[in-house]
């Protein structure tokens, strides 16, 4: 089963190698990750997909937990989360296709970055479902590129009134 | 005032208790060198000749001692050479600080002469590692590598000094008190779960004990053996766990796993609660993991959270130091009033006997040959088991393993995870340093002590007289005896058409040689051995066809034992 796992690092050189390594070593795999510092500067946050029965996963767990750099793991997967995933797609957009990707962005709620003769760039956020889907729907115009960032993810904040707000909920989606 | 780097590396030794160090100096750090000068009088640096050595040795101080074992090599390949050792610490839990030169800062990934990337290689062999990059971080970063090493699961820490990094020079001033947000080892065991395991130790009929090198780390070696002694519990330990019960007591039913005795793998697949303290379910321990002790509730008590379920599922895992968690496991179960734990434990205990008196222990009269068995025995009898033994490893350590018997911890030095080949030598010249009055031995192999030989100089030069009880079989013995049960008798690159006569090595080296090639040679060889003042190689000639038995074939379950 795929985990999606938020592990708070110490913001110093060579953390993201000590958890790559670690993975590599241990024959666990990375789906994405993903790396940027936290508002303290002195902590960065990473967001790690990886899949594995309970077991593998606990080990994960501990051995990040093991390492000296790791401030906190939490796996989100079983909690109430959101994650969200960018893509930059560069799309073949020939005079007859022009308009109908202009449309699908539209409903995806996406936004075009590039253009060129030829082909858009488009940028498009969201869910798993949500990528693949308009990935899918863009592939027979041709896709000529694409980057994506990898998830990230949050945990959504308790509905209670005392910490309402903690979190800022996106906009719904299509 | 001010310090330099270097002077700081010298103040905070001195300031963590550490008044010994192995090292071999390089370019990268004369300056280090250049400042331990003035720090002679309280740190003595034992020269070795390989840098291998002086991590071994350095490991050796450490396991024998207790304390941290330190280092100081030069950068590139003197840190690459440490690496074997690190790995070896690593994986036994030993703790170790290990100074590593580097090439100054501004030349960091230039690929300059003598550079390495040493903390890259070796962050998956170190507990944790350091590149200080600034002489004002270097005191507290040493303070940490010290707090690391020692504490939560002990294990080798590496500290990367830039030559201009110890040149450079600041105010020093050395942490009292250290806070790590991200390390925090967990010491008592969790109450609601101690209470658990004694509830399920006082239900059970079959209880067994299966200790490992966790309770000699955490000093428990009393509380389990109070534990054992209280509730009539037979105990078993690992490789690693010799000594942390005594050898000699009747309730020990000695090593399990691939080498281990009958009883003991038969015990530990016919109980019905397993009490792991201090041990890691290793394959060499468990065999066939489906079959290793299939009907037993298990009981883990571990330190370190990744050892627990990693690859046997536990039914109640307890975080924590061992001696902690023993102490309050005792008391709970002195309130279990109305056991007569003797009797309830009796058919148990029967039982295992009958086990024990079913085999009949690897014959170690000798033939026309010197059998290894017997040279061992002979070392245990006539030093009465006072010393501290390390072995290399292959068949010389389950030799040893078997037929040594322990009665103390740390008095078994050998590397268990990693299995390496050249660690007995100098681990033994660690222990000799830190124990200079007591009798040091390394039962060792003509395999494996080829591998760091070039130590003898440092033994002499120190005058530290270890013993050296080569078990000569002019092979890689355990090699050899997979090729004759598991590949066909095909002995392919394992006998050696060359082995040096030791006993000219020995005396090549200002050591003294001695040598048996007859049975009746053994004894007085051993004596002649320990009331020699001087490191002394004792090349015993031994039978080439001679195995390890019992023996659990790799992936078969432990009561799938060849026994002869």
């Amino acid at each position: 089963m795929r985990h999606v796992i938020s592990i708070l690092v110490e913001n110093e050189p060579g953390v993201l190698s000590r958890v790559s390594a670690l993975f590599s070593g241990r024959g666990f795999n990375i789906e994405s990750l993903n790396v940027a510092e936290t508002l303290d500067p002195t902590i960065s946050r990473m967001t790690l997909i990886t899949a594995g029965n309970e077991q593998i996963i606990e080990q994960i767990i501990k051995q990040l937990n093991k390492l000296v750099n790791v401030v906190k793991v939490m796996d989100l997967t079983g909690s109430d989360f959101v994650d969200r995933e960018m893509i930059l797609v560069r799309v073949r957009a020939e005079a007859t296709s022009r308009a109908e990707v202009l449309r699908i962005l539209e409903i995806f709620r996406g936004r075009v970055v590039d253009v060129s003769p030829k082909s858009y760039t488009l940028e498009i956020t969201g869910d798993e479902k949500k990528i693949q889907a308009v990935v899918e729907l863009l592939t027979p115009f041709g896709i000529l590129e694409i980057v994506r960032t990898g998830k990230v993810a949050i945990i959504r904040a308790k509905k209670d009134s005392s910490h309402a707000g903690k979190v800022q909920e996106p906009k719904s989606e299509s | 005032m001010k310090k330099t780097g270097a002077e700081i590396v010298f103040e905070s030794l001195k300031l963590e208790g550490v008044d010994t160090v192995f090292g071999l100096p390089g370019g990268a750090v004369l300056t280090l060198y250049h400042a331990m000068g003035k720090y002679s009088e309280e740190i003595r640096h034992i020269l070795v000749r390989h840098e291998q050595g002086a991590v071994h040795a350095a490991d050796g101080y450490a396991r024998s001692s207790g304390k941290v074992g330190v280092c100081i090599v030069t950068s590139g390949p003197g840190g690459t050479n440490t690496v074997t050792g690190l790995a070896t610490a690593y994986m036994d839990s030993v703790p170790l600080v290990v100074f590593t030169g580097q090439v100054p800062t501004m030349l960091i990934g230039n690929d300059a002469f003598q550079e390495a990337d040493i903390t890259g290689i070796t962050r998956p062999c170190t507990k944790h590692n350091y590149l200080v990059k600034d002489v004002n971080d270097l005191a507290l970063i040493i303070k940490q590598a010290f707090h690391l090493a020692r504490t939560g699961r002990p294990g080798p820490i590496l500290v990367d000094l830039p030559k201009d990094v110890i040149a450079a020079a600041t105010d020093f001033s050395y942490p009292s008190k250290l806070k790590m947000r991200s390390y925090n080892p967990t010491y008592h065991g969790h109450p609601g779960q101690i209470k658990r395991a004694a509830k399920l130790i006082a239900g059970a009929k079959k209880p067994l004990i299966y200790a490992g090198g966790g309770v000699i780390l955490s000093n428990a070696s009393k509380e389990l053996t109070a534990l054992a002694q209280k509730l009539s519990i037979p105990v078993t330990t690992t490789l690693m766990g010799l000594g942390c019960f005594p050898g000699t007591h009747p309730l020990f039913l000695g090593m399990l796993g691939m080498h281990g005795s009958f009883q003991a793998n038969m015990a530990v697949t016919h109980c019905d609660v397993l009490i792991a303290i201090g041990a890691r379910f290793d394959d060499r321990v468990t065999g066939k993991i489906e079959s290793f002790s299939p009907h037993s509730k298990k009981i883990h008590i571990d330190i370190d959270p990744t050892s627990i379920s990693k690859n046997v599922p536990v039914d109640i895992p307890i975080v924590g130091d061992a001696r902690n968690i023993l102490k309050t496991l005792l008391k709970y179960l002195e309130e279990e009033a109305g056991h007569d734990w003797g009797r309830k434990h009796a058919d148990w205990n029967n039982q295992i006997t009958g086990w024990k008196n079913n085999t009949t222990p690897q014959d170690a009269s000798c033939g026309p040959c010197i059998k290894p068995q017997y040279v061992i025995e002979k070392i245990n009898e006539i030093t009465q088991g006072d010393a501290i033994i390390t072995t290399e490893v292959g068949q010389n350590q389950m030799w040893t393993a078997q037929a040594f018997k322990f009665t103390r911890p740390r008095t078994l030095l050998t590397s268990g995870g990693l299995g390496t080949m050249g660690y007995g030598f100098p681990a033994a010249i660690g222990a000799q340093v830190a124990f200079p009055d007591k009798t040091v031995i390394d039962i060792a192999g003509d395999g494996s002590i080829q591998m760091n030989i070039q130590e003898l100089a440092t033994a002499v030069q120190y005058n530290l007289p270890v013993k050296v009880a080569i078990l000569n079989n002019r092979c890689l013995g355990m090699v050899r005896q997979w090729q004759q049960l598991f590949y066909e008798q095909k002995y392919i690159q394992s006998v050696f058409d060359v082995v040096p006569d030791f006993v000219k090595l020995a005396e090549a080296y200002g050591a003294l040689g001695l040598r048996a090639t007859k049975p009746e040679e053994v004894e007085p060889v051993i004596r002649k051995a320990l009331s020699t003042p001087k490191p002394v190689l004792m090349d015993f000639l031994i039978d080439q066809n001679e195995c390890v038995y019992p023996m659990v074939p790799a992936g078969a379950a432990l009561t799938e034992m060849l026994l002869v």
